[in-house]
C-alpha cells in the first residue's frame, strides 16, 4: 500500500476509535468532576477542580448503598459463571461423546431455546420464582440464567473439534467417563472454558431487566438494577451518576483487557456456527 | 487400586490382555445410566427456567391471571383477542409499542448489518495496531446496557451534554432535544445501539472473512478482478452464512430494545419510544396483569419466530 494510503487508513481508523471511545473517556472524566463544573453551559472537557466528589457521594449514601450493589453484582455473577462451567461442560460432554436414546431431540430442543427471545419467557419465569420464594434473593439472579444453551451448544461444539484417541488411550487403562471428562476432556478444553468464563460473567455482571424486576430491597440489588434508582435519585448530578457508571464499567472492562482473546474467540466463534 | 484390579486380572487364565477386555466392556454395557447422570444438573435448570416456561407461558395466556387475585379463571384466548379488538383497554397501548419496536427494529438493523461490515473490513489485513483498534472498536459492547444508557442519557442531554457541544462547536444547530422529541429520539435510541454493538458485529464479519479461502481472491485477482468486483463476487458470496446469522440475531437482538428506551429517552416524547418488551413487562409485572403479559410474550415469539424463517427461507433460496 502506498504511504499516503497508510496514512489514510490510519486517519480512518483513528477517527472512528475517537467515535467509540470518547463516550467513555467523558464519563471518566465527569466522574471527577464537582457539581458545578458538571453544570457549566456549555459543558468544559477538564475537570477543574478534580474532585472526588461523585465517588464520595455513592460511597456513602444509604439510600443508595453502591458498594454493596457492587459486592452483589460480582457474588452473582461469580457464582453464575461457576455454575454455567460446571453444568455446561458436563451435559455438554455427553451430548459430545456419549450414545443415548433422545440424544437427537433433546440437542435440537436446547438449540432451539437459542431463537426463541429470553423476554418472552420473563412472566412465567417471574411466577416460577415466586412460588419457590426466590424473588428478591441473590438465587433469583444466578441460576435461572444458567439455564442458557449457549454454554452447551459451545462447548459441544469445541469437545466434538478434540480427536477421541486421547479418551480411547484413557478407556483402556481403565478409566471411567467421569474420570476421562474430568482428567483428559476438561484439561484439553482450558481455553474455551476460559472463553466462556468471561462471557457468562459478562452476560451476568450486566444483566439489567431481570434484576430490575425480581429485585426490590435496596441492599439487595445489583449495581446496574441500581443504576436505575441512581438516576431517578440524582437525575442531573452527573458527576455522581458517572461515579456509578463508572463502578459498573471498571471491572468490565479490565475483564476485557486481560481477557480480550478469549472474548473475540467467543464472539467469533458463535458466528461461524450460523 | 488399578494395580490390584491388574494383579487380579493376571490371576485369570483368559488370554491377555483379559483385564483390559473386559473392564472396557463394563465401561459400554453397565452404565446406562451415565449420559443421563452427566445431563442431569443442566437438565434441571433447563427444564425448569428454559422448557417449562414455554409452556407454562402458553398456559397463563389462556387465563384471567392476575398476580395478585387467588382465582385464575380459564378465558381461552382472551387475551389475544384483546390484543386485537380495538375496544379492548390495551389494544391502543400495545399496538403503539409494536410501532415502536417496529420503528426500531426497521432503522437499527440495516444499519448493524451494513457498519460492522465496512468495520470488519478495514480491519481484515494485517497492520500495526490491528489488535488495539479491533478492542477500541468492541469495547463498548462489554459494558451493560444500564452504564450505557446512564452515559448515553447525560451525553444527549440538550444543555449540558457533549453532543450538542460537539455540533455546536463546527457550527451546526447545539440545541437539538435529542432525548424528548421525535424523530430525535429516534436517531438517539438507534444511534446508541449502533455505537454500543457494532464492534460486536464486526468480530463476528471478521471471523467469516477469514474463513474465505484465500485462492478465491487469487484467482480473481489472475481473472483480472479489481477491488470491487472481488468484493461483490468473492467476499460477498463467501459471507452469506455469517451474514444470515449476523441479520438474524440482529433482528432479534433489536425487536427485544429495553433498557435503551428506559433509560436514554423514558418512553418520551408520551409513550412513543416505549417497546413492546417494556409494554409486556410493565403490563405482567407492575400491572400484575400476567395472563395479557403472557398472551404479548407468546405473539410476540412467534412473531419473531416468523421473521427468523423467512430469513433463512430467503437466504437459502438465493444460494440454490
Amino acid at each position: 500500500m502506498s504511504k499516503l494510503g497508510t496514512v489514510a487508513r490510519y486517519a480512518v481508523l483513528l477517527l472512528i476509535t475517537a467515535v467509540f471511545v470518547t463516550p467513555l473517556v467523558w464519563m471518566l472524566l465527569t466522574s471527577v468532576k464537582t457539581y458545578d463544573d458538571a453544570q457549566q453551559d456549555p459543558p468544559t472537557w477538564l475537570p477543574n477542580p478534580f474532585s472526588t466528589y461523585g465517588y464520595d457521594q455513592i460511597l456513602n449514601s444509604t439510600a443508595n448503598p453502591v458498594l454493596r450493589w457492587f459486592l452483589n453484582s460480582m457474588l452473582a455473577a461469580s457464582l453464575h459463571t461457576l455454575l454455567v462451567l460446571a453444568t455446561a461442560s458436563m451435559a455438554a460432554y455427553a451430548l459430545a461423546r456419549m450414545r443415548f436414546r433422545g440424544r437427537g431431540l433433546l440437542f435440537a430442543l436446547i438449540v432451539g431455546t437459542l431463537f426463541l427471545p429470553p423476554t418472552s419467557l420473563i412472566i412465567p419465569n417471574f411466577i416460577i420464582a415466586e412460588r419457590i420464594n426466590w424473588i428478591d434473593t441473590l438465587t433469583i439472579v444466578v441460576v435461572p440464567g444458567a439455564a442458557s444453551a449457549f454454554g452447551v451448544f459451545f462447548l459441544r461444539q469445541f469437545f466434538l473439534s478434540i480427536p477421541a484417541e486421547l479418551e480411547e488411550a484413557a478407556v483402556l487403562d481403565g478409566a471411567n467417563q467421569w474420570q476421562i471428562f474430568r482428567r483428559v476432556l476438561l484439561p484439553l478444553s482450558k481455553p474455551a472454558l476460559a472463553t466462556l468464563a468471561v462471557l457468562s460473567f459478562l452476560t451476568n455482571w450486566n444483566d439489567f431487566l431481570w434484576p430490575v424486576y425480581v429485585l426490590f430491597s435496596p441492599e439487595r440489588l445489583t449495581l446496574p438494577a441500581g443504576l436505575g434508582l441512581l438516576q431517578g435519585a440524582y437525575v442531573t448530578d452527573y458527576p455522581v451518576i458517572m461515579a456509578g457508571a463508572m463502578l459498573a464499567s471498571v471491572p468490565v472492562l479490565v475483564l476485557f483487557v486481560f481477557a480480550q482473546r478469549h472474548v473475540i474467540q467467543g464472539v467469533s466463534r458463535s458466528g461461524l456456527k450460523g | 487400586m488399578a494395580d490390584v484390579i491388574e494383579v487380579g486380572a493376571a490371576r485369570d487364565d483368559a488370554p491377555p490382555p483379559p483385564g483390559r477386555t473386559r473392564r472396557r466392556s463394563v465401561t459400554e454395557r453397565g452404565n446406562r445410566a451415565t449420559p443421563y447422570l452427566f445431563l442431569a444438573p443442566y437438565l434441571v435448570l433447563f427444564g425448569a427456567f428454559g422448557l417449562a416456561p414455554i409452556l407454562f407461558g402458553v398456559w397463563i395466556s389462556l387465563h384471567q391471571w392476575d398476580l395478585q387475585l387467588p382465582n385464575r379463571p380459564f378465558i381461552g384466548l382472551g387475551n389475544y383477542r384483546d390484543l386485537f379488538s380495538s375496544d379492548s383497554a390495551i389494544y391502543g397501548d400495545w399496538w403503539s409499542s409494536v410501532r415502536a419496536t417496529g420503528t426500531f427494529t426497521l432503522l437499527s438493523v440495516p444499519l448493524l448489518v451494513v457498519i460492522p461490515l465496512g468495520l470488519a473490513l478495514l480491519l481484515n489485513e494485517k497492520f500495526p495496531g490491528r489488535t488495539f483498534f479491533r478492542a477500541a472498536f468492541f469495547a463498548p459492547y462489554v459494558l451493560g446496557v444500564a452504564v450505557i444508557g446512564l452515559l448515553w442519557r447525560f451525553l444527549l442531554d440538550a444543555n449540558l451534554g457533549l453532543v450538542n457541544l460537539l455540533l455546536g462547536a463546527v457550527g451546526l444547530p447545539s440545541d437539538t432535544p435529542w432525548v424528548t422529541d421525535v424523530p430525535w429520539a429516534w436517531v438517539s435510541l438507534v444511534g446508541v445501539t449502533v455505537w454500543w454493538t457494532s464492534g460486536f458485529n464486526a468480530v463476528i464479519y471478521l471471523a467469516g472473512l477469514q474463513d474465505i479461502a484465500p485462492e478465491l481472491y487469487e484467482a480473481a485477482q489472475v481473472d483480472g478482478a479489481g477491488r470491487w468486483d472481488r468484493f461483490r463476487h468473492v467476499t460477498i458470496p463467501g459471507l452469506r452464512p455469517v451474514m444470515l446469522f449476523v441479520l438474524t440475531t440482529t433482528i432479534l437482538a433489536s425487536a427485544n430494545v429495553f433498557g435503551q428506551a428506559l433509560l436514554i429517552t423514558q418512553g418520551a416524547p408520551g409513550e412513543q419510544t416505549r417497546t413492546v418488551v417494556w409494554r409486556i413487562v410493565d403490563e405482567g409485572l407492575r400491572d400484575y396483569d400476567a395472563g395479557r403479559a403472557a398472551a404479548m410474550s407468546v405473539f410476540f415469539a412467534l412473531m419473531l419466530a416468523v421473521v427468523s424463517v423467512v430469513n433463512f427461507r430467503l437466504f437459502r433460496y438465493r444460494e440454490d
